[in-house]
């Protein structure tokens, strides 16, 4: 079972959460002058990789805000969850 | 190599058994070959078979870089149906069907394919009229079913719960009469041994670390036993594509998951059919072992650990306990998980890529089991000649491009 930290509420028991998918996807801004390529590499094509991955979580049984972690896809391991809109901790690091 | 029969079966009885060919050969990888299957589960050894038999293709190998069979192969729950709603995907899952039908006779190994029927539930009144379109759509396709109502569910399989007043009533079901379960691993040893018959070279323990590429044209792989050469590829790696795909330089709309199944303990013969049920996400049949062979759903994040998470097994067995009140003191055995690659419409990618000579066949999500000889048959087909098949030309990458998507979230047993 994951214990997940809310940036808001703290640590919390996995099923209060949803998985939303990969985090800092953008969504194009002039999209009229968007290829059809470029709409299928923003709507579907994702990174999906074995590794270190960021994605957002929903605390849906919780304060029902949208946050991104950092997870490792193999272990399943959290390293870090952060609110959206702020830079990744491990890109600040560096 | 002998064939199996029943005098093969009398002369190693009298040997004790102890006389028995190994059912495929583990050679050394050759320097070059004329293709090279990436990917040694039942998918992956299909095409190899087909490329052999049907195309004439024997100078080839399948690459896998644990054991045959050991992904996915060996981890679902061996249910097989054909009753898809879209034109493009009831031609491609019916094929496969038809496959099935004859495929221990052609292959000459007994893959145990059961057709026993298979119930999809419904559990509220757009449940049944989605039932009800699937199945008018499934027979002017020339696949075979009907609706069913609680009572001739009942009547079918005395150990289920129709009673009306619970959260999720069971209201009718479609029901394949065609569909069934097959031995999982007797597939995949099956098409091993037929491929291996044709001259296929099927290593083992040789995992791909790159993709060589020249001029936008594949020239061959770098794996953990050498350089191997070959002007044609064909990537069947279910859960880790996207690992493949980023090696050759290009991005899939494929996300991984786990999915996990469960047995129980074996008991005494009870269920006859397959039983699954998309609203409340459980699925049940018997093995011949007698063990009950449950499907729960995906995890929704993205994972590679080949396991699932408890609170997923909960909610299965939940579902189970209440279809099946009978069940609730059965304990289960085994529990394991997969790794699925799942596509936005809940149908495969199969075919040419970005890559010259470079074929990938993924996606199938949550129910590839079924597939299996028909998208050997049709990847087959794809990788001798360059072009699709008529089968699976709409299953084609740029789809995700052109949007001609096929929505199959209804059908497919496991919402993603």
């Amino acid at each position: 079972m994951f214990l997940i930290e809310c940036p808001w509420c703290g640590l919390r028991d996995e099923t209060e959460f949803s998985c939303a998918g990969e985090a800092h996807i953008a969504r194009p801004l002039e999209t009229e002058k968007l290829s059809d390529e470029e709409w299928a590499d923003y709507l579907f094509m994702r990174s999906n990789p074995k590794g270190a991955h960021r994605e957002q979580w929903l605390h849906a049984a919780g304060c029902r805000r949208y946050f991104n972690a950092e997870r490792d896809t193999v272990t399943y391991k959290i390293s870090t969850t952060y609110k959206i809109g702020e830079t990744p901790p491990s890109e600040g690091k560096k | 190599m002998s064939k199996y029969s029943i005098f093969s079966l009398v002369r190693n009885a009298i040997s004790y058994h102890e006389n028995w060919a190994a059912a495929w050969r583990s050679p050394e990888p050759k320097q070059e070959y004329d293709a090279l299957i990436i990917g040694g589960g039942g998918h992956g050894l299909a095409t190899a078979y087909y490329l052999a038999k049907e195309h004439g293709m024997t100078n080839i190998a399948v690459l896998e870089k644990g054991w045959i069979g050991g992904g996915n192969t060996g981890r679902n729950t061996t249910i097989v149906r054909s009753n898809y709603l879209w034109d493009e995907s009831a031609h491609l899952y019916e094929k496969s069907m038809q496959l099935w039908e004859g495929l221990s006779q052609d292959l000459n190994y007994n893959v145990m394919f059961s057709q026993r029927g298979v119930y999809n539930l419904g559990h509220n009144l757009q449940d049944m009229r989605d039932i009800q379109r699937r199945v008018n759509a499934n027979r002017l396709n020339g696949i075979d079913g009907h609706v069913v109502t609680p009572e001739q569910i009942k009547r079918a399989i005395p150990e289920i719960n129709i009673d009306q007043g619970c959260r999720y009533p069971i209201l009718g079901a479609s029901f394949q009469p065609r569909g069934g379960v097959a031995r999982h691993d007797a597939v995949a040893w099956g098409f091993a041994r037929g491929a291996d018959k044709y001259g296929v070279d099927i290593i083992q323990n040789c995992e791909v670390t790159a993709i060589r590429q020249e001029n936008g044209a594949v020239t061959g792989v770098e794996t953990t036993r050498g350089r191997i050469d070959a002007k044609k590829i064909g990537v069947v790696v279910a859960g880790h594509c996207s690992v493949l795909a980023e090696m050759a330089g290009f991005r899939m709309p494929i996300e991984s998951h786990p999915l996990q199944a469960l047995v129980s303990e074996p008991i005494k013969p009870i269920i006859n059919t397959v039983i699954m049920s998309n609203a409340v996400h459980g699925y049940i049949s018997q093995s011949d072992k007698g063990d009950l062979v449950i499907g729960a759903g995906i995890d929704s994040y993205n994972g590679y650990g080949q396991r699932g998470s408890f609170p997923t097994i909960e909610h299965t067995v939940a579902a189970i306990c209440e279809m099946f009140p009978i069940f609730k003191r059965v304990r289960m055995n085994r529990q394991w998980g997969g790794i699925v690659d799942t596509a936005p419409d809940a149908c495969p990618i199969i075919g040419n890529t970005p890559v010259k000579g470079l074929y990938f066949n993924c996606g199938w999500g949550t129910g590839g089991f079924k597939a299996t000889p028909g998208s050997g048959w049709v990847f087959a087909h794809n990788v001798a000649t360059g072009e699709p098949h008529e089968l699976n030309r709409p299953f084609s990458l740029d789809r995700f491009v052109t949007g001609f998507l096929i929505d199959e979230h209804g059908a497919a047993g496991v919402a993603h």
